[in-house]
């Protein structure tokens, strides 16, 4: 299988305000979200990072999309270092989180091709994939309306869609999910399924057992930014569920902590 | 070029659509035209009168003429600053909701999407300026006409520097702001402080004299004065065509600052431009040099 994300002993620290150490109860100046931490991913999977909320998922998918430096480590997304050639690497990447940031006064149609003049795709080519993704996930009906106007799945949808407007190898997804109704987080499992489908590598970051174990074909467990587990799903869940071998190591963890 | 351009275009769209921001902006002219129906354009009007003695009459668009154009310069110098703050608050608005992300998860480098605020603040604020421009020209029409083509010229050049000058002190003050709460600090400040400080609401010249000396090391009493120098510069010929005597003139120059003085020395009108474009240099080479030293910090902590 061909490797198209390597993450290789990654660290990330951040200065702690005193106002976030008088929060957290310590007197720390820093606070390692992500310590050492490595994985791979394959072309055409669904990698899942599995941890509770600090464990350093989403400073972790921060960092391969470029938004934020490491301290240390290498990132290689399809063979590019993420250090070295950002810009190339941002061509390649798509990144969602949860949170909608759509303005409202804009329309999906208005949005998409803003997005894609930022990606700098060709004026032909960005039509063509545009009417395919928008009669894809059903947006052609509403791609005039504000986006004020829509209801927060069909924001989901343009969100997801507008993140991929340059057709990217990899589609790293941010808690996808979060806050979202079952309708809305349907489609979007739905609109997932359709990308693993197309070829694409996803690299999701959830704490949902049930996304994982519907999506993905591979996870990682991360507690305190730190790799705890990375296999297969099917090997993870041979003789317990998901969320098992979760508590379980989380068990093993926290002992570890307090020893 | 092409993502430069949808950028700025967006921003402008962003700026014009979002009422809140656009009535916010326009809060500053707002005031002062409030003030001036209540009771600015009395004591506008008495500042000119005081000039002359009681047995002396003056013709009433002389006198119209005279206060709208005051009015008029005081709008401008205050407007085309605090519309390019608020114009450049989008720059901040990004940044609290985390639509700059989406900026910097695509192949735009940094200095492109600073350059696309300040040149849609540049356009947006030039927009509104152009056209509050065109209505106080029916109006000086109206009540008391008497610019030339070339002080027409003069005036939207003044507009367009002033817009330049407000877009750049901006930038400066906006780019490290990343809260809701310090964007309408900032706001609040600029859009009630400035017009005292420009000599917009009330003439630099009623003030102390140590506030004057103070005042003359900003560079916002030069862009009043030089827009005030435009806007009243036919009137004032009018006045000395007519046969005012010279003291009064220099006396009703002074009284608005169309005079303005760098302790007890006048200063010309080419040094005005020389004062307001060189702010805008210094300001846009004070940007660049604070840019990249937070660049260079930021790979020296990565």
């Amino acid at each position: 299988m061909e490797e198209i994300l390597i993450v290789k002993d990654l660290k990330k620290t951040f200065k702690l305000t005193a106002k976030q150490r008088k929060i957290n109860k310590t007197n720390d100046l820093y606070k390692i979200a992500v310590d050492g931490l490595s994985f791979k991913a394959y072309k055409g999977e669904i990698y899942g990072l599995l941890g509770p909320n600090g464990a350093g998922k989403t400073t972790t998918l921060r960092i391969i999309s470029t938004l934020i430096k490491a301290d240390s480590g290498d990132v290689f997304v399809d063979g590019i270092d993420i250090a070295k050639n950002p810009d190339m690497v941002r061509q390649k990447i798509g990144f969602l989180t949860s949170e909608l940031k759509l303005e409202d006064f804009f329309t999906p149609n208005y949005l998409y091709d803003y997005f894609s003049a930022l990606h700098k795709i060709e004026k032909t080519l960005s039509e063509q994939r545009k009417n395919y993704l928008f009669k894809k996930f059903g947006i052609e009906d509403f791609k005039e309306v504000k986006i004020g106007d829509l209801s927060t799945g069909m924001k989901q949808k343009v969100s997801l869609v507008i993140s991929i407007v340059h057709d990217p190898e990899i589609i790293i997804f941010d808690e996808p999910t979060n806050g979202l109704d079952v309708i809305t987080a349907k489609s979007v499992t739905d609109f997932l399924i359709e990308l693993k489908k197309e070829g694409k590598t996803i690299i999701l970051s959830t704490h949902i057992f049930s996304l994982v174990e519907k999506l993905c074909d591979r996870v990682g467990i991360i507690f305190d930014g730190r790799m705890i587990k990375d296999d297969s799903l099917t090997n993870l869940t041979k003789e317990k569920s998901l969320e098992d071998v979760f508590f379980e190591l989380y068990d093993e963890r926290i002992g570890e902590k307090y020893e | 070029m092409r993502t430069m351009g949808y950028l700025i275009k967006r921003n402008m769209k962003l700026f014009f659509k979002d009422k809140g921001m656009l009535i916010s902006s326009l809060i500053t002219p707002i005031i002062l035209l409030v003030l001036y129906i209540t009771f600015l354009g009395r004591v506008y009007k008495d500042i000119f009168i005081q000039n002359f003695p009681e047995s002396f009459e003056i013709d009433d668009k002389l006198i119209n003429g005279f206060v709208s154009s005051q009015l008029f310069s005081s709008l401008f110098a205050v407007s085309c600053i605090t519309i390019s703050f608020c114009n450049n608050l989008i720059m901040i608005q990004d940044k609290v909701t985390g639509a700059n992300n989406d900026f910097i998860t695509s192949p735009v480098r940094k200095p492109l999407i600073i350059g696309s605020y300040y040149f849609s603040t540049i356009f947006s604020s030039s927009i509104i300026c152009f056209l509050a421009m065109i209505v106080c020209f029916i109006y000086m029409g109206i009540v008391g006409w008497y610019l030339s083509v070339i002080d027409v010229l003069l005036i939207m050049l003044d507009i367009v520097l002033l817009v330049l000058f407000g877009t750049t002190l901006s930038t400066i003050l906006c780019y490290p702001l990343k809260t809701q709460g310090q964007m309408s600090a900032v706001g609040t400040m600029i859009s009630s402080g400035y017009g005292f400080i420009c000599g917009a609401y009330m003439p630099i010249s009623q003030f102390g004299s140590v506030l004057q000396n103070i005042l003359s090391f900003f560079p916002s009493t030069y862009a009043t004065s030089l827009i005030r120098n435009h806007t009243m510069r036919g009137i004032i010929f009018e006045m000395e065509e007519i046969g005012f005597p010279n003291e009064v003139v220099t006396n009703i120059k002074n009284s608005v600052d169309y005079n303005t003085y760098f302790f007890g020395n006048l200063v010309e009108v080419w040094q005005m431009y020389l004062i307001l474009g060189g702010f805008i240099i210094i300001f846009i080479m004070f940007f660049i040099v604070f840019y990249k030293i937070k660049l260079r910090n930021r790979k020296k902590i990565s």
